[in-house]
Parts: C-alpha cells; structure tokens; sequence
C-alpha cells in the first residue's frame, strides 16, 4: 500500500512537470496581467485600496456603456445562436456533401474575421458612401449605430455558431426522431420535448461563446462607430490612452474587473449545464 | 391484426433493396426477417413502420393500405437496433413519450409506465436516466416504450445485436414471452440464425430484396426451399454426387432426391447432423480436428478422395474419434437437396 502511494506520488510529481511549462505561460499570461488589474482596479487616489474605481463604474457615462455592451452583446449572441444554429442544421441535413464541406469551410474562415479589416468591409459595403448604400440610395448612418454594429458582429459571429453547434447536430441520432415519430409525435414535438433540450445546453454555450466575443471587440467599433456607440471596451480604451481625460486609468480597471464578473457570471449558467450535455451526446 | 406486404420494390440509387416482396403475417404470430446484410429485411421493416416509403406496392395492417400513412399515425411500436431512449428523460418519461404527446393526465402516464416497467422486470428503474442504465436494461425500456401505446404491430429491428451473449438469449426469451403475452403481432428483423430459428413462428429468408423462404423454424432448417436457405440457415456440407433418376450417388450411396437437380454432376448439401462416422482402417478418410461443445462435437473429416466433411456426433464419443483416427463416413438415408458442382467439396459454415 505504501509502495503504492509512493508511486502515485511520483507519477503525480512527473505529471505537474510535464505541466509546468503550460503553467508558466499561463502564470505570465493570465496571472500577472489579472494581479496588477486586481491592484489597480482597487488601488485609490492617494493611496492604499477601496472600492472608490468600482464605485465609478457604476456612474454615467460608464454604467451606460456596459449596458449598453451587455445589450450589443446579447443581441448578437441571440441572433448569433439562433441563426447560426438554423444554417447549421440546414446544411447537415441536405444531402450535398460538397455544401456541407463549403459551409464549414468558410465559416472557419469568417469566424475569424475581425478587427479593422471586417470594419473597412462593412464601411465599404455599408457606410454613408458605400457600394450597396449608393446603388440602393440608403442615405447615411446605416451603419454607424447600434444595429449596424449588431450586424458587422453578426458576420463573425454566426460562421462562430455553424462551427459551435455542428458537432452537437451531429450527436443527435436520427433514431430519436423516428423513436419520436414511432410514438406518434410530430417533428415540431420531437423538436420540442428532445430535440431543444438535448441541444439546449450546446445552443446556450454557443450564445455564450458568442456573447463573450461580441462584449470584449473593440478594434471593429473603434474603427467604425468611434464614441457614437458607448462601448465598455471603448470606455476602457480611453481612459487608458488619456483620450479624454488623464488620470483614469484605474477606472479603465476597474471597467475590466466589471466585465470579468459578467463573464463569469454568464459562464456559471453555462458550465453546469454543459456537463449535463456532454453526458446525453457521449 | 394481420400485416400484409404486396410486391413491395424499393431502390436506393441502383441498389435495389426490395425486388417485389410479397408476405402475409398473421394476427399474433411472431415473423424473423432472417438475412445477410443488404436483403433487404430492414427496409421491409421500415416500410411497415413508415420511414421508407415503398417505390411500388403497398403495406397494409389489419386491412387498411397504410403505404402513404406518415409514421407517426401508423399504429406500430419499434424497437431499434442502437439504444434510442431519449437521453433528456427519465426511464419514466421515456415510456411514457408517447402518451405525453397525446395529452394524456399525468396520472395516466406515470401508472402505464409503471405497469410496463414492471412487465419488462424494470419495477423501480422509472427515475433513473438512460445513461444509468445497462444495454440490456436499455433496450428492456424500448421495448416498453413501444407497447406504451398499445401498438397493432411490433416491429424490433435488430434489437439484441448489441447486447452481450448471455443477455441476448435472456432478452430473446423475454421478448417472445411478452410478445406470446399480449398476443402481438410481431416482426423481428434479425441476422441470426439461432435468434431467428428460437423465438419466431416463422422465418422469412430474404436475399437480394426477395423472399426464398417463409416456413417454421423446423422447415427452414430441415427442408429449405432453395440452396441459399441451405446454405445460409445452419451448417452444410457440400457432397460431390451423381444423379441417377429419382436419386443421387454420394459415398456409394443411393439418395433420394428432394426436388430437381441442377444437372448430372452436383453437390449433395447435406447437414453435419447427417453424417456418420465411424473407425475404420479401410475408411475414406481421417479426422483431421476436433471440437467439443457439449452435448454434441463436431469432426471435421478430410476425404482421401479430396475435400473436407463436417460431422456431428454426440459428445461422448468425441474421446474416441480423436483427430488422426481413420473413419468411415455414411450418410443417412434422407431425401437431400442438390446444388449446381463446386470445384471441390466443402462445407460451408453460417453466415452468422
């Protein structure tokens, strides 16, 4: 027995070595950069900490921006999830392998389109002198606001979901339906008391996945709405940079603490019911 | 209620899974679909159950032409091959899907499980999930869940094929004691032999999308119809022999011949069961293996003319007819099936 122990205790030094070097990079890359946002977050003018950033946060005009990014957030991932989720299931179950390789194919592209790039398309496109605006006579703003927005976050965001949920289509066996059918039920009941809730937790992680992308972008806001949006992570740009205002940027911390504590809270939903999933589609 | 299949034809591209399959399954008999993989049983099964729709023909269930009903108003309860229990609901819940649909009180739906759960020996499992339970406790629960509804016909597609040995035997018997229970007509679509030849009335060979056989388990084995049922229901030996007239010349023997033979020269197919071994020096040939299975063993003789005999004989004597003793080997004298000659005899073992 004690032989035993010994040796699951020197397997388990071997196994942490192994994985120090991931644990250092994520010391370095995670840890350092969470500490010195916890310090600054809550370090005070004059010294010593307090909850006085925190509190400022919670003022206008930056309580306004994180609502205002929870809004654009939630809308894309809605949207996001369901849209992506109908395009998706409609490409898995038409009978061209070639589309079905296409889709997922150019959806692993375009869910990682973003930034600048994505904003100088959309602007090319959309904007007040945009190819379609002129040729449609769209007049200006189209864009410049809070569905424009919604809508250049969409582009990345429903290839995101296609990508997400296609293996959980994929888990669904085609006996539940004609079980379903088998007992009398139609397709919009086995969709209903099977399809839905088996699908339900891999549907909400991809809502989560897309929320968290749409709440932390920045370069394609900045680039297309400027201030004329109030994004979080526009707030927090500025008051790093001193656009605005010096001396602010532990206001721009304490913006970030906010925002892990909404992702955190999004992920709390997410996870227990994630693992219930995972079990029905093993 | 009876079940009737008329000249059912379905392809799938080119491939041609029912080339005019014609059956009749008679209230409360239980019919095994028996056949290599690509017959066609599975579709047959299908098309009664409503997911495939018959290119021509037509399926009819206690009279009434159900060939463009949908399946969720035909009145049959199916057992899949894979556990299809819905992995969101409880045992319970999983019984009783099909009177949830329907609206029924839940009272209703929470007694009728029960009365099933405890008909299929799972009194007790209704809260557990299906990944709590066994292969066989799973498919018990399909089994369940497709009489929830008082089907008119219960179709079981291959419904042991995943299960382990000893659970496949105990769940065979299960499902023909209920089935013999409530009376049920029944279709068990299955490739083995043994499952089909134990639990059904009768056995329906298909091959190719077409009917060889329907007969009692008794009549396939003993007198099959074609030599695809012969050679595909049990173990045959395949005899060179010589027709002449009415009978057949194998071993020296005079055999009386059951049906037409396919030419002067043919194999005699005869069971291992059918042959006789016996020590002798001047014998036409010597045991070359040996294996015990209990109450019988099975010899396998090599011929000195060429070729190789199957015999079963019982498992007593299996010490005796030890491999490298010299044998003789007789046949009984039955009437037996012929097959066009193969290059050299042998016997062909079962499918499955």
């Amino acid at each position: 027995m004690a032989g035993l122990t010994g040796s699951r205790r020197r397997g388990g030094g071997a196994g942490w070595l192994a994985a120090a070097p991931l644990l250092v990079v994520t010391l370095i890359a995670f840890g350092i950069p969470t500490v010195v946002l916890g310090v600054g977050a809550f370090s005070v003018k004059g010294g010593g900490f307090g909850f006085d950033n925190l509190s400022a946060t919670m003022q206008e005009p930056y309580i306004g921006a994180l609502w205002s990014s929870v809004k654009l957030s939630a809308v894309v991932a809605i949207l996001g999830a369901v849209l992506g989720a109908f395009l998706a299931q409609a490409v898995l179950t038409s009978r061209s392998g070639l589309l079905r390789e296409a889709v997922l194919t150019a959806s692993g592209v375009l869910a990682n389109f973003g930034g600048v790039p994505l904003a100088f398309i959309w602007i090319a496109t959309l904007g007040n002198s945009g190819v379609v605006t002129a040729a449609l006579g769209l007049g200006s703003g189209v864009l410049y606001n809070f569905w424009g927005l919604a809508l250049v976050y969409l582009y990345f965001s429903i290839p995101l979901m296609v990508l997400v949920i296609a293996p959980a289509l994929d888990g669904l066996k085609p006996q539940w339906r004609e079980a379903a059918l088998n007992n009398g039920a139609s397709t919009w009941q086995f969709w209903r008391h099977v399809g839905i809730p088996v699908l339900g937790p891999a549907l909400l992680g991809g809502g989560v996945l897309l929320f968290g992308g749409a709440f932390a972008a920045y370069a394609t806001a900045a680039a297309m709405v400027g201030a004329s949006v109030p994004l979080v992570t526009l707030q927090i740009a500025d008051a790093l940079t001193g656009n605005v205002l010096i001396g602010y940027e532990n206001i721009a911390l304490a913006l970030s603490v906010d925002m892990i504590v909404i992702a955190l809270l999004v992920m709390a939903v997410y996870l227990p019911l994630q693992k219930r999933s995972s079990r029905w589609l093993a | 209620m009876t079940v009737e299949l008329r000249e059912l034809r379905r392809s799938f591209g080119g491939t041609v899974a029912l080339d005019g399959l014609s059956l009749t399954i008679e209230q409360g008999e239980l019919i095994a679909f028996l056949g290599p993989s690509g017959c066609g049983k599975t579709t047959a099964l299908r098309c009664v159950a409503g997911f495939e729709r018959p290119d021509t023909g037509a399926v009819f269930i206690d009279g009434a032409d159900v060939t463009r009903v949908p399946a969720n108003r035909r009145d049959a309860g199916m057992v899949f091959q894979s556990y299809s229990l819905f992995p969101n609901l409880n045992v319970r819940d999983n019984v009783a899907f099909g009177l949830r649909v329907r609206r029924r009180p839940t009272s209703e739906r929470h007694s009728r499980a029960a009365e099933l759960l405890e008909l299929v020996g799972l009194g007790g499992f209704g809260e557990r999930y299906p990944h709590q339970l066994s292969g066989g406790q799973q498919q018990r629960v399909a089994l369940a869940r497709a009489l929830a509804l008082q089907p008119k016909v219960l179709l079981l597609d291959e419904p042991l094929s995943a299960l382990d040995a000893k659970v496949r035997v105990n769940l065979r018997e299960e499902i023909r004691r209920l089935q013999l229970e409530l009376g049920i007509t029944t279709i068990f679509v299955t490739h083995d032999q043994e499952e089909a030849l134990s639990v059904a009335d009768r056995v329906a060979v298909l091959k190719s999308g077409r009917l060889e056989q329907v007969a009692p388990p008794a009549e396939v084995y003993d007198r099959p119809a074609t030599p695809f049922v012969a050679e595909f229901v049990g173990t045959m030996n395949h005899l060179p022999g010589r027709v002449s007239g009415e009978t057949v010349e194998v071993f020296g023997h005079f055999l009386p011949l059951d049906g037409a033979a396919p030419g002067e020269e043919v194999d005699v197919l005869v069971r291992p069961e059918a042959v006789r071994v016996s020590p002798s020096e001047e014998g036409r040939g010597f045991i070359l293996a040996s294996s015990f299975r209990g109450s019988i063993a099975r010899l396998r003789v090599q011929l000195d003319s060429g070729g190789e005999v199957l015999a079963d004989v019982p498992g007593h004597e299996a010490v005796r007819l030890a491999p490298g003793l010299k044998v003789d080997v007789t046949l009984v004298e039955r009437p037996v099936l012929t097959a066009p000659r193969t290059a050299v005899a042998a016997p062909v073992e079962p499918v499955a």
